[in-house]
């Protein structure tokens, strides 16, 4: 177990570095920041001077050793746009990342479980095909038409939610969220359910097509036998043969709804992560898209270590060890 | 129902009993300062955001025409020296007073802001010394005669000497000033901590991505600010920008899209105009042989007058304006609108005639055109790809095939500055108002040890002009400076230098019950928000 996780941990070292080059790399061919942050009126002494206080006018090679340099040490550089700690500045628009995944991921397993198992036991009623249509909108329709009619539907015609924004926060443990008021939550609701809507579809049809196999398993067929009642068939035995994959993919989605909730994030103006990366992209921030997507690496290999040790859980079969070629 | 709504419906209960009772503002914009330091970053935003805490010695309105701010006069003493008469009774948020060592703490602080990826030493390097005469009368010295020195004082915010620790006198070098213990640093004024200047509001609340909130001074020595705290909301997208101010969750917003603004007017909404500072031009490669983007011929086309004549005969501004503009722009003859500093009164557009493009590209030698590219960015001004293409499919017309290459701005504009583009567009937004800037940036023979042609990427080059340009930038009396930028503006377009396309018209929009003063700067101003009757 112990030598697992410090394998794993090995690779993802090696895996967290590769990625910084190539992000490195990649952001310095696209152009010079600079040309993007000066002011048009400066002339070019002082463009040069900017230059040179952003430590960009060293080759590519000497910029890069001084960030292998800081980075060892623990410092991923300062954002060139907003002169503050890179990965600080990621940090602190982690909490309203993490509360707006973490709904979603609730709303796809509480919403999508359920209605993919109740689709799998009735596959040809009424009830089980409107669901399945219903996920087949929730996957095709762009996520960015969705955000604008929600806000269109809700806050513009009935005007019962916010169109965007954080709102109200309180801080817990020197951290602002915004899950614990009402106004906070009342924000929180339809980015929640924009970035839900592609995974609940998911979720469903996982859950359908793994509750139509399990229904035809013989433990199934036992358990009828032996006179189970048919909730305790589905809610206990049923629900938890079908979670592996549901877990699986879930974590991945976790991942990505974290790093990479720039849609929902830009449409509802949510201030988190995503919308960061975005706009330092733009910016060519180099400091803050390689500490990013060195973060977002490492986030991945956390979620993919957290879901391996949730099937020793879920299924005790599994065991924990380094498949060998 | 939500808070917005209900603060609403009370601030307007609160009006109608009384007009002073205080009222909430929020205001939508389409992109964030990179930090409330007044002296960090040189860029829209920021310098918007500035003004509504640090005022600066001298005021820039909404015309961009210089009025007194916090100095009440400013006279040249002679060609190199300045009187600057500061007012009285000014106090900073924490309460001590304004005096001429606040301007001298100011520009000592300005070169040292760290990190600033645009500093704000373009606007006090001219200055060579300073001298406090009495607390409320500073004189300065420049290296040579500096008309522009009152303009570029509205440029920077004066920060408090008292609160950031300095007790005694203040000694003034460019190399370093003596006196000073230490200067606040960036991150302090994002934490409202060193964020006390003079304005009409003053900080409460920052969180980056999220919003700005600043409070009414009620010691304003100018009267009483209208809001009792004004919020500033980023929302960088268009379309959810319109929806906040559909919702009611936002009282205004800047730069709507053009093509919203009818559904916007239509939903009871009121949309403002203003004409802005900025210029959309297409520059033309006048060194290269040959030039990269230029195909059919091994010369280069652009260095012949009856060429860039034939091209600017044969573009239809007004097409473009009342097309792809939705009207929402003005025909450009200069490169400042009329009006401005520098202007020629009465200047035209060029006219729309393909015929006469023809034939004038005939008698060049080019009876069957050739080909070219131009360069564009994708988004950085009102739909500058669209209006583009459209400049493309004009030019095709008269027989120069002609493609468009539009990508992001950030590629754009290093692909630009190394040259890559033998015909480009881009806008130019004169941030002083006045003619110099577009003329020395943009078509002034590229020299950097006068600071010339930072941006002729087209390198243009007209010495005649130069030394006009030269003249102006020396002349401190204002009424022979308009006469020699007039004269220089002139020169460049009858030589077909630079073919200005049209003038940007800023639009806002913004609920009923509010009056809003469009400016040419771009700039999105609580301080020109009021409430309507």
């Amino acid at each position: 177990m112990l030598v697992y996780l410090l394998r794993r941990l090995g690779q993802s070292v090696f895996v967290v570095a590769a990625m910084a080059v190539l992000v490195f790399v990649g952001v310095y061919a696209i152009g010079n920041p600079i040309d993007i942050l000066i002011s048009p009126e400066a002339d070019q002494i002082e463009r040069e001077a900017a230059i040179a206080r952003l430590g960009l006018d060293k080759p590519l090679w000497q910029q890069f050793l001084i960030f292998v340099e800081s980075a060892l040490q623990g410092d991923l550089g300062r954002s060139f746009v907003y002169s503050t700690d890179a990965l600080g500045l990621i940090l602190s628009k982690l909490p309203a990342t993490l509360e707006l995944a973490f709904l979603a991921l609730l709303i796809a397993v509480f919403l999508g479980v359920p209605l993919g198992m109740l689709a799998g036991l009735k596959p040809d009623s009424v009830v089980g095909k409107s669901i399945m249509a219903g996920s087949i909108l929730g996957f095709s329709l762009p996520n960015f038409w969705q955000g604008m009619m929600l806000i269109l539907l809700f806050a513009v015609i009935f005007k019962v939610l916010p169109s965007g924004g954080r709102g109200d926060t309180v801080e817990v443990f020197g951290v602002a969220v915004s899950f614990l008021t009402l106004d906070g939550l009342a924000h929180l609701l339809l980015p929640a359910v924009n970035l839900a809507l592609f995974k609940t579809s998911l979720v469903i049809r996982l859950a359908r097509a793994g509750t139509r196999e399990a229904m035809l398993q013989d433990y199934v067929k036992f358990a009828r036998a032996k006179g189970l009642r048919p909730s305790r068939i589905v809610l206990v035995h049923v629900a938890k043969n079908i979670m592996i994959p549901v877990v699986t993919i879930l974590g991945l989605e976790l991942g990505s709804m974290i790093a990479f909730a720039v849609v929902t994030e830009s449409v509802f103006a949510w201030p988190g992560m995503g919308k960061l990366l975005i706009d330092s992209i733009q910016h060519l921030d180099r400091p803050v898209v390689v500490a990013y997507l060195m973060l977002t690496v490492f986030l991945f290999i956390v979620i993919n270590l957290a879901v391996d040790l949730l099937y020793c859980v879920l299924d005790p079969r599994v065991r924990l060890s380094e498949v060998r070629a | 129902m939500r808070k917005s709504t209900l603060l609403c419906a009370v601030s307007l209960a609160a009006v109608l009993a009384s007009p002073a009772v205080a009222q909430e503002l929020t205001i939508g914009v389409s992109a964030e300062p990179s930090a409330l330091d007044p002296h960090y970053h040189n860029l829209g935003p920021n310098n918007a955001m500035r003004r509504h805490m640090f005022e600066s010695l001298v005021l820039s309105d909404e015309n961009q025409r210089l009025s007194p701010g916090l100095a009440i006069s400013y006279e040249p003493l002679d060609d190199t020296t300045w009187e600057f008469k500061l007012r009285e009774g000014v106090k900073f948020h924490d309460g001590s007073p304004f005096t001429a060592r606040d301007v001298v703490f100011t520009v000592c602080r300005i070169p040292t802001v760290e990190n600033s990826p645009s500093s704000f030493t373009v606007y006090t390097k001219a200055i060579a010394g300073m001298e406090v005469k009495d607390p409320h009368t500073l004189i300065i010295k420049t290296d040579s005669p500096y008309p522009l020195l009152p303009n570029e004082a509205s440029s920077w915010g004066i920060l408090s000497a008292t609160a950031n620790g300095v007790t005694g006198d203040i000694g003034f070098s460019r190399d370093g000033c003596t006196g000073i213990d230490s200067y606040p640093k960036t991150e302090d004024f994002n934490s409202g901590k060193a964020a006390v200047g003079t304005g009409m509001y003053k900080f409460k609340e920052f969180t980056r991505g999220e919003k700005v909130v600043l409070e009414r001074n009620d010691d304003y020595w100018g009267g009483k600010a209208d809001w009792a705290t004004v919020t500033f909301r980023p929302i960088t997208s268009d379309g959810p920008r319109v929806a906040a101010l559909l919702a009611g969750d936002v009282d205004l917003i800047e730069n709507p899209p053009l093509q919203d603004l009818e559904r916007i007017k239509s939903e009871g909404f009121q949309v403002a105009q203003g004409l802005s500072n900025r210029v959309i031009y297409l520059h033309m490669d006048q060194l290269g042989e040959p030039s990269p983007g230029i195909t059919g011929t091994d010369k280069n086309p652009f260095k012949d007058i009856r060429v860039r004549k034939a091209m600017s005969m044969a573009i239809n501004r007004d097409a473009i304006v009342e097309r792809i503009m939705n009207g929402v722009a003005v025909p450009a003859g200069e490169l400042l609108p009329q009006g401005m500093f520098g202007t020629t009164p009465g200047a035209e557009a060029e006219k729309y005639d393909p015929e006469a493009a023809k034939k004038l590209l005939a008698e060049a030698g080019y009876p069957n055109g050739f080909g070219l590219t131009i360069g564009s960015p994708n988004d950085r001004y009102i739909n500058d790809a669209q209006v583009t293409q459209a400049v493309a499919q004009m030019l095709t017309r008269i027989g120069i095939q002609t493609q468009v290459d539009a990508v992001t701005a950030s590629t754009f504009f290093k692909r630009r500055n190394a040259f890559e583009f033998s015909m480009y567009l881009a806008g130019w937004g004169a941030s002083t108002g006045e003619m110099s800037s577009p003329l020395r940036a943009l078509v002034a023979t590229p020299d950097k040890a006068k600071g010339y042609g930072g941006t002729n990427a087209g390198r243009y080059s007209n010495p005649e002009m130069d030394a006009v340009i030269g003249k102006a930038l020396a002349t401190v009396d204002d009424d022979k400076r308009e006469a020699l930028l007039r004269e220089a503006s002139q020169m460049v377009i009858e030589d077909y230098g630079i073919l200005p396309l049209h003038y940007e018209v800023t639009p806002w929009a913004f609920r009923k019950g509010l009056s809003f003063v469009p400016r040419v700067d771009q700039y999105t101003l609580a301080l020109g928000v009021k409430p309507a009757g």
